[in-house]
């Protein structure tokens, strides 16, 4: 038995109006993590070391790079919801709360961005 | 005692004399409400964590030195206990984060067996660190 109205029910929309592509994105790039996340400890543990070789050599595959910068990415937007709703439950000055949301957002791209260069990087070897 | 302000109709939200509804400090803790609280508290050192993921490949892309540089930072003691820390959290925020997507197909909130699968989570995400770290070090 569903409590919304007709109308609601028409609209597809809750109270706040707006909040579902949020959720869903949240849960959507969830999925990917848990397909991508597991595939890098896999693959850290199948490597079973961190020496500068052999980490070069397994990112320097064309594959792992695209799968690591699509982590590394995923990684960002994923903790860019997370942190919002953190900062919009616990921040409740306005002017505070919008500072904090623009300083993540663009800590979250730079890491985004710096991530994907250094595989490129590494990839191309330059 | 009667609320002078709140008679005048100026709400203040910091009167401390205010009737509050039972919060946080006055239950005690159930499993699933410990891991609800871990689940946030691990993403946000997960997003630190992202930090120095990034400054991992950043090191690897700058060459041998500043690899090395990087390794023997967090190859530290401090360093070590920081990682293993981390990839706790990584691997605690991904078994809940499943419990989270089950949840969502709308089944598993019988309180038995929300219980049961919270200390799932916690033997999971224990053994998963524990069995990375013997395959790491």
């Amino acid at each position: 038995m569903s409590l919304k109205s007709p109308l609601g029910r028409v609209l597809g929309l809750g109270s706040a109006k707006d909040g579902t592509d949020h959720w869903l994105a949240q849960r959507i790039s969830a999925v990917a993590l848990a397909l991508l996340g597991s595939w890098f400890v896999v693959s850290l543990a199948m490597l079973g070391t961190v020496k500068y070789g052999n980490v070069i050599a397994f990112l320097g595959e064309p594959l792992n790079g695209v799968l690591m910068a699509l982590l590394c990415v995923t990684l960002a937007y994923h903790s860019y919801l997370g942190v919002q709703v953190v900062v919009e439950d616990y921040v409740h000055t306005k002017g505070t709360k919008i500072a904090l949301l623009i300083v993540s957002r663009f800590a979250h791209v730079f890491v985004a961005v710096a991530s994907v260069y250094a595989i490129l990087r590494i990839g191309i070897g330059v | 005692m009667p609320n002078t302000r709140l008679r005048e109709g100026s709400i203040n939200m910091r009167n401390p004399g205010r009737p509050l509804s039972p919060h946080l400090s006055i239950y005690r803790w159930p499993i699933t409400m410990a891991l609800s609280i871990l689940h946030r508290a691990t993403g946000l050192a997960n997003a630190v964590g992202l930090v120095v993921l990034t400054a991992w490949l950043i090191q690897a892309a700058d060459g041998p030195d500043a690899y090395l540089a990087f390794t023997r930072v967090m190859g530290s003691p401090l360093g070590l206990l920081l990682l293993i820390g981390w990839s706790l959290a990584f691997f605690y925020h991904l078994s809940n984060g499943i419990r989270h997507l089950f949840w969502d197909t709308g089944r598993g909130f019988e309180k038995r067996q929300a219980e049961r699968s919270a200390w799932a989570v916690l033997v999971v995400s224990v053994m998963l660190t524990a069995a990375f770290w013997l395959v790491m070090l």
